[in-house]
């Protein structure tokens, strides 16, 4: 098997980056497949903690590049998936520890053993986010509908695109239904408008995912929770399954102009 | 939008957000700022004044984008003719 490295990315801080990866490395281990995690955020590290092995440290992916430990050994094994790992990032450092040209003899390496490697981008478009699209094959760009979130996203499309990368895909996250009905707050109809990209997630505000954050078990796990069927939709059109938009943001015409955007996931 | 907001003619806090994340997106993907583009309109209006009377006033400059073609649309109504011919004599 040779893995999909997908970046996970979006200029803006807090738009749940990290939130997203954690739930999208659980989705496609739930699903069976091998997964790796990458913490990108040097010297901010917070993975860890979401996915809820921040005691199980050991190396991290500074000690794998500067060659005081092997790569097996900064693989943190995830407590309830098989399949699951995370490769912590460094917290006492900072982004110029690790080069581009290092993550993609990192990703390189882990590529045999898994069919995902999924990495975390810092937030903003310095040493951190280079580092982190280098390797990819596919781009995820988180975004929330946010007049400032929205635009940073579009500068990102626009770095994206400078490397030759595939085309990225969008995730518009922490959408709140009511609001987009009564129109005080931007649809992802609005925001594909404006950024002209693919689709490939819409998911709800949900207070389960902050309660799930709290405890470490990304929301994914939780069954009854919306956001984490939305990520579970997401990897699934990572795979290349043609899953319907939940309507969300029911209104005239909204599926109208989703089904005339969209095209399915995959890399 | 309800009844009395359309009756009030308010709009949306979402469409304002929209049209001014378009404009504010025109002017980041040119790499060309909204204070450029007031200097430029002074420059091009001193320029243009040295070879036709125009109306100054009525000037107007404007990003705009389709697809990925960017462009400046520039808008620049003469001075009206008695204007110019009386300034002529």
């Amino acid at each position: 098997m040779t893995a999909i490295a997908a970046t996970i990315t979006s200029g803006k801080g807090g738009v749940g980056k990290t939130t997203a990866t954690a739930n999208l490395g659980v989705a496609l281990a739930t699903a069976g497949y091998r997964v790796v995690c990458i913490d990108g955020d040097i010297g901010l590290r917070n993975l860890d903690v979401v996915m809820g092995l921040e005691n199980r440290i050991v190396y991290d992916l500074v000690d794998v590049v500067e060659g005081r430990c092997k790569l097996r050994q900064a693989l943190i094994k995830d407590k309830r998936l098989a399949d699951l790992y995370l490769i912590p990032a460094a917290q006492t450092r900072d982004k110029t520890a690790v080069s581009p040209a290092d993550m993609v003899r990192l990703v390189k390496d882990l590529r045999g053993d898994f069919d995902w490697v999924l990495i975390d981008s810092p937030a903003g478009i310095e040493r951190g986010f280079r580092n982190a699209i280098a390797p990819a094959d596919l781009i995820l760009i988180v975004t929330n509908p946010e007049v400032s979130a929205v635009r940073d996203a579009d500068r990102i499309i626009g770095l994206v695109e400078a490397e030759e990368k595939n085309p990225p895909k969008l995730i518009v996250n922490r959408v709140k239904p009511e609001m987009v009905k009564r129109g005080d707050m931007l649809s992802t109809g609005d925001i594909l408008d404006v950024l002209a990209i693919d689709l490939i997630g819409i998911v709800p505000e949900d207070e389960s995912v902050t309660v799930a954050t709290n405890q470490g078990t990304p929301a994914v796990l939780d069954p009854k929770s919306r956001a984490g069927k939305a990520f579970r939709d997401i990897a699934r059109r990572m795979n290349g399954e043609e899953v319907p938009f939940e309507s969300l943001e029911a209104k005239d015409g909204f599926f109208g102009r989703l089904s005339r955007i969209v095209r399915p996931g995959g890399a | 939008m309800s009844f009395f907001d359309r009756l009030r003619g308010d709009r949306r806090s979402a469409q304002a957000a929209k049209e001014r994340l378009q404009l504010v997106l025109i002017h980041d993907r040119a790499d060309f700022p909204p204070g450029k583009l007031e200097a430029l309109r002074d420059d091009l209006i001193a320029t243009l004044s040295r070879h036709i009377e125009i109306d100054t006033g009525r000037v107007n400059i404007t990003l705009t984008q389709d697809r990925h073609q960017q462009r400046l649309v520039a808008d620049i109504p003469l001075a009206p003719p008695r204007a110019r011919r009386r300034e002529s004599h």
